[in-house]
């Protein structure tokens, strides 16, 4: 049977082409492989090949011929034993077929992150015990404790396992678990991190500490191209189950390139979770939920909170869900929302505020990613009044996307502008003095907060 | 090229017809590929596999239960090879649910658990840490699998490929690192893109062994395949496969390729084809008739017009498709 040769599509973009040249003419025997013509798309100039072996009964559009449309009839193909004649007389370009459009299905972008998971804060038993840990000793019991239930989890990066930790997170660990799961690596993130990445895809849990996060940009499209889109990408096969962790945002006098806060970039990955936590019972709550988590979880530290102590439930097996916040003070006046170690600034202008008279809710998110967007909606409901505190830059920042939420899910209930509180938008500086002034301050938080209660 | 010569083996029927078999596969899906993507039902970037089928499929003759294989975007003769279906592979091109990632990855983000494919990588190199990184999985689940970790003459570029090998060679992972040499790098010939002429020479500086392999003799892919398996499976880490290749098409279905000419490939194609390479073993050895061959290339034309109606027929993924597989749940 005679076969339509079709006027290719010769780039993801091209709908119509010119068929600069035919380099066959009627009657020629031709091979797959075999140039056919040459047409000029909206790129390039291409030769077009043969696909099948035959002879070429027909070329049904003339050289030099303009805007011929993609899967338009070009020539006819003839098979053994055909001839010219059995072709029917047929010049007109047809009409392409439609393959493109409505293909845009209608939807509107929803605020809520889709979670296929309910997450329920666990309740903590009667009779509680609490014991004084710092963040630094509650990230190492997390994953300590962990790995004792789970052997498929283990601990890489620089300095994690002889020096242990460049931070001394890792305390013990290699002692207790051995070079088998305590690994040391060379100074190679973008290696490491696909390494990693690879070996969840094969079954293990590993969490990745960077020694800081600053060198994670290294490792940036490993995480967010490998680690963050294969489960979607390979249709819900397989993912990467893995935690990548270290501090995060600015140390004391370290300059530009080791003081960013990376909450806003991550943030903004779908197949991401992000967790930023305060405290060292969330650091460990949060932290031993990540590693049982099957997605990639990043979980931003601290250098600053590494050596700050903090009740932590003296319990066995003490968890705390993702993409939950917790609500530090309940209060009526006015909501503080933060996370990290912004939350250090809003508690000291809280405790400030009601020196004041001020009732002051302060939320601290926890998660970034997923967000519990419907605890601070329900909180300002109630106060009207919201600012949010953070460290990293203004633009595009965690605050912008909470204040977008309020203005579209609560705009009647505010009565004043939400404001953000963000680090300066400038390159950390070195000077003490500029340091200072580039962080976010509990006067920042003062004054945005005098100015939404218009005292 | 220069490659060691291949030992000699003695080939039976048996040991050829399946290779002919899976490498004619190849290169008519390829050619339907194409086809389809000059019709629109295929979109965006589609990279074809034509001319370097012999690379894979001599590989995967000397692979295991078990083993383990990842690779670039120029990834379907990969999965075809290892066993996926061409139906799912033909439906994931045109976007289509019945394809493997269920229409949402493309022609270069498919995987398959069951035939331990992991990909279908989009991004130059990033699948070399990753094949290290499932073999390092391998390793410390105490099993004896190894990883066949594919990348391109372009990608042995990438710094994270040496940072991969440096850990692979301290670490003794059983990682069989694959280039496929097919001499360009999109547009970049080796000689303008590629310091050193035998690009497995640089495993030396790391310590990991390698040699040349003629990638259009499927028998010798598959030898210098045997010798990598057994290296890395006795424990003794990496190995480096340097397969001698090329790739007929363009670097993908908009590459005019005015960076060779045409006498380049037609001369490779005349001379050097893989398949009629086997094609000829088969006929040369009596091993079988032309009508023999005519009724595989039959049967094979069958198989692929079949995945290009499957590909056509299966549905769009359903609009709601668009917000699942994003997290997986806890309790899978």
């Amino acid at each position: 049977m005679a076969v339509d040769i079709l006027m290719p599509a010769l780039s993801p973009t091209m709908e119509e082409g010119t068929l600069t040249k035919w380099l066959v003419e009627e009657g020629d025997t031709i091979k797959s492989g075999d140039i056919l013509a040459e047409i000029e798309t909206d790129k390039a100039t291409m030769e077009f090949e043969a696909v099948e072996d035959g002879i070429i009964g027909k070329l049904l559009v003339a050289e030099g011929t303009a805007s011929v449309p993609v899967n338009s009839k070009i020539a006819v193909l003839l098979e053994d034993g055909e001839s010219i004649s059995d072709i029917p007389a047929e010049t007109t370009v047809k009409e392409p077929i439609n393959t493109s459009d409505n293909r845009r299905a209608e939807f509107t972008t929803p605020l809520e992150i889709p979670l296929n998971k309910t997450v329920v804060e666990l309740k903590l038993p009667d009779g509680t015990k609490f014991k004084t840990q710092t963040v630094r000793e509650a990230i190492r019991d997390a994953m300590s404790e962990e790995m004792r239930l789970d052997d498929t989890v283990y601990l890489i990066g620089e300095e994690v396992a002889e020096y242990e930790g460049a931070y001394k997170i890792s305390q013990g660990m290699l002692d207790e678990f051995g070079s088998k799961r305590v690994i040391d690596t060379p100074i190679t993130e973008h290696g490491f991190t696909g390494i990693a990445i690879g070996a969840a895809f094969g079954g293990l849990k590993p969490v990745v500490e960077f020694m800081t996060f600053n060198f994670a940009m290294q490792a940036m499209d490993q995480i967010v191209n490998s680690a963050a889109k294969t489960l979607y990408m390979s249709g819900g096969q397989m993912g990467a189950p893995m935690v990548f962790r270290g501090p995060n945002g600015a140390a004391a006098r370290v300059g530009a390139q080791h003081s960013q806060d990376y909450a806003a970039w991550y943030s903004h990955i779908p197949g991401l979770k992000v967790v930023q936590p305060y405290s060292a019972a969330d650091a460990k709550g949060l932290l031993k939920s990540a590693i049982r988590d099957p997605n990639p979880v990043i979980f931003l530290e601290n250098e600053i909170l590494y050596g700050q102590s903090f009740e932590v439930p003296d319990l066995v097996d003490y968890t705390v869900p993702l993409g939950k916040a917790r609500i530090w003070c309940e209060g009526d006046d006015i909501t503080l929302v933060s996370f990290g170690i912004g939350m250090k600034y809003a508690l000291e202008a809280a405790e400030q505020l009601t020196e004041m008279g001020v009732s002051v809710e302060v939320i601290d998110l926890r998660s970034l990613r997923p967000l519990d967007t419907q605890t601070v909606i329900n909180s300002v409901k109630k106060t009207n009044r919201c600012v949010t505190v953070e460290e990293g830059f203004p633009v595009c920042s965690i605050g912008n996307y909470v204040s977008s939420v309020l203005m579209q899910q609560a705009f009647d209930y505010l009565d004043a502008p939400v404001i953000n509180c963000s680090g300066k938008d400038v390159p950390m500086p070195y000077a003490e003095n500029l340091e200072k002034l580039a962080l976010v301050t509990t006067e920042d938080v003062m004054a945005a907060a005098k100015s939404v209660l218009y005292r | 090229m220069t490659v060691k010569k291949p030992k000699k083996i003695s080939v039976s029927k048996n040991d050829l017809m399946p290779l002919y078999r899976k490498m004619l596969l190849i290169r008519r899906f390829e050619e339907k590929a194409g086809q389809l993507y000059g019709m629109g039902l295929i979109g965006g970037f589609c990279h074809l596999y034509i001319g370097q089928e012999a690379v894979v499929v001599g590989l995967e003759a000397a692979a295991g239960e078990g083993d383990k294989r990842v690779t670039s975007y120029r990834d379907h003769g990969h999965m075809l090879a290892c066993g996926m279906d061409a139906n799912g592979v033909m439906a994931e091109l045109t976007g289509r649910s019945g394809g493997y990632s269920k229409g949402k990855g493309g022609s270069m983000h498919m995987f398959s658990k069951e035939k331990h494919f992991y990909g279908g990588h989009g991004i130059v190199g990033a699948q070399v840490p990753i094949g290290a990184g499932l073999a390092f999985a391998d390793k410390y689940k105490g099993n004896d699998n190894v990883t066949f970790t594919y990348f391109g003459d372009g990608a042995a570029n990438q710094g994270q490929v040496y940072e991969t090998f440096n850990m692979a060679a301290l670490w003794d992972l059983p990682v069989i690192f694959v280039i496929e040499n097919n001499q360009y790098a999109m547009g970049t010939s080796q000689q303008r893109s590629t310091s050193s002429a035998e690009i497995y020479e640089r495993g030396h500086a790391f310590g990991i062994p390698g040699e040349a392999v003629d990638g259009m003799d499927v028998l010798a892919v598959k030898a210098a395949g045997q010798t990598a398996v057994k290296h890395c499976r006795s424990g003794k880490g990496p190995y480096i496969l340097e397969i001698k290749t090329y790739r007929y098409r363009g670097h993908s279905m908009s590459d005019p390729a005015k960076y060779r000419t045409r006498e380049e490939v037609q001369k490779i194609r005349e001379e050097k084809d893989a398949i009629q390479h086997i094609r000829d073993l088969l006929l040369t050895g009596e091993h079988c008739s032309e009508d023999d061959l005519k009724l595989i290339d039959k049967e094979i034309k069958e198989i692929v017009n079949k995945s290009a109606d499957f590909a056509k027929e299966s549905p769009e993924p359903a609009s709601e498709d668009l917000w699942t597989d994003i997290y997986a749940d806890l309790e899978a």
